[in-house]
Order: C-alpha cells, then structure tokens, then sequence
C-alpha cells in the first residue's frame, strides 16, 4: 500500500512574548491510501499544529512531510489542488452567503461553478446556501467548511475536529458521508478527540500526546497492544467487596472498587479470580470480561483519565518515551 | 487569472466597498451641484442688477460720510470731540470702491477653478482608496478567509501580489471613470454657469497630466492602505496607523517643529508634498529667517518641493510598505 501522508521528526516551537511551547516534539504519522484515519489527542497536544504544518500554514522547526508522495511544503502548489482541509473549524466571511463563499473558492481554485451546488447539497446546505454566513449557527458552518474541503473533490481529505457543533444527526450524517467517500477511493483523515466517532468510521488511527506519537495502527491493532483485559466481578454480597478486593490484590490482581463491583486486571487467567475468593468462601455471582474501547485505551496511553478530586489540566497528558528512531517513514 | 477575477469579484461584492464608493460618488455629487447652483453666467439683466446694487450701496455709503463728517463739525470744540480724527480726514467713499462686478454672483472659470477641483477629487478618492484596500485585506485577515485562500493556493506572495493588482486595478478603472465624469461636469457646469476661456490645448493638456497624477496618488493610497492592513492582519491596524501618522506626523510634529523654531516646518508634513505632487511644486516658508534686501526689506527664506521630489517620496513610501507586507506574507505563521 502506498501512504498518502507521512510525517517524520515533525518539529514546530512557537514563540511568543509570554515563552516558548514546544507543539510538536518528534511527531510521526502515516495515513495510508483509501483509509478513513483517525487522528486521536486531547486539547493542545498538537493536532491542528500538525495539520497547520502539513498544509503549509505554518513553518515547522524541523522534520518531513509527504502529501501523496510528494515532499510538502516544497511540492504544496502542485499537490494543494488534489487535498482538501479545513483547519480548527474554519472561519468565513460573515457578510457573503455560503454560495458566494464557495463560488469565490472554486473560482481561485479553477473548479468548476456547477460543483458548488453540489456540495452544497452534499453537507445539506442547499436550502441555506443564499444566507449570510453570519446567520448561520456553528454546526452549519461547520457544514460549510466541510462543503469548501469538498470542492475540489480531493484525494486526500483532511478534517479537523469535523464533529464541532454539529447535532446527533448531523454527526451520523457526517459519518455516513466519510465513508461514502473512503469508498470512492478517498482518503479521509479525521482528527478529533471524540473516540466513540472515531472507532464507529475509522480503518486506523493514530494517537498523539503532548506532541509525539504514542500509538498508531488499525483500530484492532491498538486496541489488542493496549488491552488490559479487565474482568468485572460480582459477588453475592456487597459487604464482601473489599475483602475481595484484598485478597485478589495478593494474587498480584489490579483491583478498582466500584459501588457494586470490582474492576480486576492484570492477572493472566480469570479462573484464579473464583479459586482464590472461592478459597474464602465468597461466591462470584458474575464474572465478565470488559470489551476494551478505544476511549480507554486512548485515556491510558495519553494519561488523561480522569482521577477523583483532581482537575486535570489541559497541559497535563503523558508524553510518549523517547520517539523511535525511523518510525513511520515509508513503512 | 482565475485568482484574479474571483479576488476582483470579492473586492466588488463586498458591501462595505459598495457603500464606501457610494458615499464617496454621493459627496462628489454635492461638490458638483453646489458649484453648479452658486454660479451664474454674467447676463445683461444680472449686470444691470449688480450695478444697481452697487449704486445704491455707493448712496447708503456717502451718506454715511457726510452724516458723519457733519457730526464731527457739530462736535467740535465740545468733549465729544475726542471720539473724531480731523474731521477732513473721514473716509469719503469713492464710486471705484462700488464696483458692479463685486455685487454679482460668481461665474464658475474653468481654467482658474478646474484645477482646485481635480486636487479636491484626488484627495476625496485617495482617501477612498486607503479606507477600501485597508477592510479589503483586513477583513480577509481577520475572517480567515486568507487562511482558506492559502489552503487552495499555496503560494502566497502570488495571493496577496494578485489581491493587490485586484485591487489597483478596480480602484484605477473607477478613478479614470469618475474623473471623466468629473471633467465632463465641470465642463458642463462652466458652459451653462461660466466660462472655458482660455482653455487652449496647452492648458488641456495640462488638467491632464493633473489628472493622471491624481490617479497616482489614489492608487498609492490604496497600495498603502492594503499593505498596511496585511502587515497588522487587521483592518483596524491600518486605520490605527493612519490616525496615528496624522495625529502624530501633522499635528504633533508640526507643533513640536514650530515650537523648536525648525526652519520650514511645513516641509516635513504631509499636505505639503501632495500640494507638491497635485500641483507640480508647492513652497514651504521659514517664518523666522530674513533674506535682507535694500527694496523689499526683510523677506522669510522659502524652499520649493517639486513634484519629482514629491514622487519619489511617495514611491518610496509605497514601495516600503507594500514591500514589508510581501516580505512578512512570505514567512509568517498563518493561524
Ligand atoms: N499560535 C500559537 N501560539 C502559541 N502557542 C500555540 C499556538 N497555536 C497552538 N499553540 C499551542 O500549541 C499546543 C498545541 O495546540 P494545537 O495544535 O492547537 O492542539 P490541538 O489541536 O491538538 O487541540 C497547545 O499547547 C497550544 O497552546
Ligand atoms: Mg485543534
């Protein structure tokens, strides 16, 4: 398979007045041909910088970057034309209407005016595309700017946080809309950190934290390496919860006590969760594996679960190990 | 190409561009009207008229002398007396002091006149032209519709080089347009409410040229204006600068200068050197000095600014900003 995208070293540190924030720190990334990909990580770890970099918005401090096989940002006039993007929900002229916003767009661009109407109905716009954008609410925006990215009818869609404002239904619509256009041989990347999307419409993702990469892969592959099985145990009374819990913490069991039942991990073989409380006459009532999702992997590997009485800040994600050395590039 | 229309569809198809032109072409309208309505041709009903008028001023005026000459005989050798010169020395009014022409309503000249209005024109549009090419740029900056411009064409000296020869060239196109209309006008207004005497083709020739440097000054005002707000990413940066140039360079340094009893004040501000440009030199005068001559006594040193000096002034003022807005659009972060 040939990659669409790929990222080597990516480097970018901005500078202002109040210091210097280091974005992007060895970030690495490949997004390969007719996939819709995810590009996971909580606030401020990067994402948008990423994109921004990639589409020649902005200058990194080092690294390298591929769209569609060629080196960007030297080979981005010839490759803008085939890649679509919108950019932290983009914004647009308030006074002009959607028609007008996307008809000035495909006019810069040499796209014909016969595609606006079409993309226009695409993202369901149609009725409202002779509105002033500064009538709109955020969610037709946002359909708006997924309209402009459409407008070239790209090969590689780049999408940043897509799901911003939009309703249930338009979320489903968007979805549906994703893959759809994987099938016509798109190649879609979505980022977001909504994970329950994400897992729903993407082939792979890629996960980033703090400005590096902590886990990339098909959604499979990351949720099998990142699999802490855990069992849900139930006994038959409540009151033997924590003696439960002591006694499968000294088999070396991780144990989270939950109101009414354990959350037990670590341990190789569920049947020594029964023989061991068995052994203190306590009575498993239920024992069932938990499926692992993509949002539990994601808050481990980018450390952003939740802890009880604490405020997490935005800054406050784990930082992957060193970055590996060749990751990514034309793997 | 295609950048082009668009960006020259954009430039037109914003509202603020259409009222601005409106407001200006409806300013333009009124200066045209008020000369036409305050002018009148000199007609043999008008000069008799006049001269009546003047008649009886030259009456009401002797009157007064003589009343005022025999109140003054009346006075003397009363304390009143003080309150009059000699009384032989009262002004007695003289018929040349009446004239007839001075109590007619003014004739519109055209060759004396037309000259003023082509600087009047250029200074109105300039200052059109920095307001439009300033929210052109600024509003693009600040909407992020560059930064969605910059996802569909990359090369961004290219983008902002052809927003600007959009720009210049809208603003050119209407310039050459209005001053047309302008001259047509005022030609009008001077068959119908004046005179064309003395416009030979020298003279034509001449409004010309004026013409075509007023246009100079519109388009580098409007240059100035988009490089200035492209530079700031905001319409408000180049509006802020401009009332800063102003406040700072006119009324702040022309205090300071003539306080500090600097030689030709004058030349260091701004309407100076556009007189210069508009009007092909324009003099500056160093109050304080003293060029002693046996005829005229003591006569202020003066310095001419012509309008080649203006130009390259203004060309380096241009070249300049516009030259930093490009050189920053090719490195800055565009978030
Ligand atoms: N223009 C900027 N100037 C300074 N810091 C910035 C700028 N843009 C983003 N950052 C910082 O870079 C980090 C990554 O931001 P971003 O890429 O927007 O995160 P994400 O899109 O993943 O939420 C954040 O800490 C953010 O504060
Ligand atoms: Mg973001």
């Amino acid at each position: 398979m040939n990659a669409v995208l790929e990222i080597q070293g990516l480097r970018k540190t901005y500078r202002s007045r109040k210091g210097v924030r280091r974005a992007l720190d060895g970030f690495d990334m490949v997004v390969e041909a007719g996939q819709v990909h995810g590009f996971l990580g909580p606030n401020g770890s990067g994402k948008t910088t990423t994109l921004r970099t990639l589409l020649g918005l902005i200058r990194p401090n080092g690294g390298r970057m591929a769209l569609l096989g060629r080196e960007v940002p030297q080979a981005l006039p010839e490759v803008a034309g085939l890649v679509g993007a919108i950019v932290e929900s983009p914004q647009f002229f308030g006074n002009f209407s959607a028609r007008d916003t996307l008809s000035l767009l495909a006019d810069a661009g040499g796209v014909e005016r016969a595609r606006v109407h079409e993309v226009l109905e695409l993202v369901g716009l149609r009725d409202r595309a002779g509105d002033r954008v500064k009538t709109y609410s955020l969610g037709m925006k946002q359909r708006l700017a997924v309209a402009s990215a459409l407008l070239k009818n790209p090969q590689l869609l780049i999408l940043d946080e897509p799901a911003n404002g939009l309703d249930p239904g338009g979320i489903r619509e968007m979805r549906t809309l994703m893959r759809n256009l994987a099938e016509s041989g798109m190649t879609v990347v979505l980022s977001s950190h909504i994970l329950g999307e994400i897992q729903l419409i993407c082939d792979s993702v890629t996960i980033i934290s703090a400005g590096r990469r902590v886990a990339a892969g098909s959604v499979a592959d990351v949720l099998a390496q990142h699999a802490a099985s855990a069992v849900r145990v139930r006994v038959e009374s409540v009151a033997d919860l924590t003696g439960s819990a002591g006694a499968l913490r000294e088999i070396g069991a991780q144990v989270v006590v939950e109101p009414d039942h354990l959350m037990v991990s670590g341990l190789a073989h569920p049947s020594a969760i029964t023989r061991t409380l068995a052994a203190r006459g306590i009575y498993v009532s239920e024992l069932a594996p938990v499926a692992v999702d993509l949002e539990s992997v994601f808050l481990e590997l980018t450390g952003t679960a939740p802890v009880e009485g604490e405020h997490r800040q935005v800054d406050e994600s784990a930082a992957a190990p060193a970055p590996t050395v060749n990751g990514g590039w034309g793997q | 190409m295609s950048l082009y229309t668009a960006e020259t569809r954009r430039l037109t198809k914003r509202r603020f561009t259409r009222f601005f032109v409106l407001g200006t072409l409806l300013v333009l309208a009124a200066i045209v009207a008020g000369m036409f309505f305050t002018n009148h041709k000199a007609s043999p009903e008008r000069l008799a008229a006049a001269q009546a008028e003047a008649d009886s001023q030259y009456q009401f005026a002797v009157q007064q002398a003589s009343k005022e000459t025999a109140d003054c005989q009346a006075a003397q050798g009363t304390p009143a007396a003080q309150n009059y010169p000699p009384c032989d020395q009262i002004y007695q009014p003289a018929r040349e002091d009446f004239r007839a022409e001075w109590y007619m309503d003014p004739m519109f000249d055209f060759r004396e006149q037309f000259g003023f209005l082509v600087t009047a024109l250029a200074a109105l549009l300039a200052v059109m032209a920095f307001v439009i090419g300033a929210t052109y740029v600024g509003a693009e900056w600040s909407s992020g519709g560059m930064m969605n411009l910059l996802l569909w064409r990359p090369r961004r000296l290219q983008v902002l080089g052809t927003k600007l020869a959009a720009l210049l060239v809208s603003l050119g196109v209407f310039t050459v347009v209005v001053s047309a209309a302008w001259t047509g006008l005022f030609v009008l207004t001077a068959q119908l409410r004046g005179t064309l005497a003395g416009m030979t083709s020298g003279a034509w020739q001449s409004i010309l040229l004026m013409e075509l440097r007023g246009m100079v000054l519109v388009l580098a005002a409007g240059a100035v204006g988009f490089g200035l707000a492209s530079l700031g990413r905001h319409t408000a940066m180049a509006l802020g600068a401009a009332i800063g140039a102003i406040i700072v360079f006119q009324f702040g340094l022309g205090t300071v200068l003539s306080l500090a009893k600097v030689p030709f004040a004058e030349a260091y501000l701004v309407p100076v050197w556009a007189l210069a440009w508009m009007d092909k030199s324009a003099v500056a005068t160093d109050w304080n000095s003293c060029d002693y001559s046996s005829t005229s006594g003591c006569e202020p040193a003066t310095i001419t600014i012509t309008w080649p000096m203006a130009g390259g002034v203004l060309a380096a003022v241009v070249l300049l900003i516009v030259g930093a807005a490009m050189w920053t659009m090719r490195s800055r972060d565009v978030t």
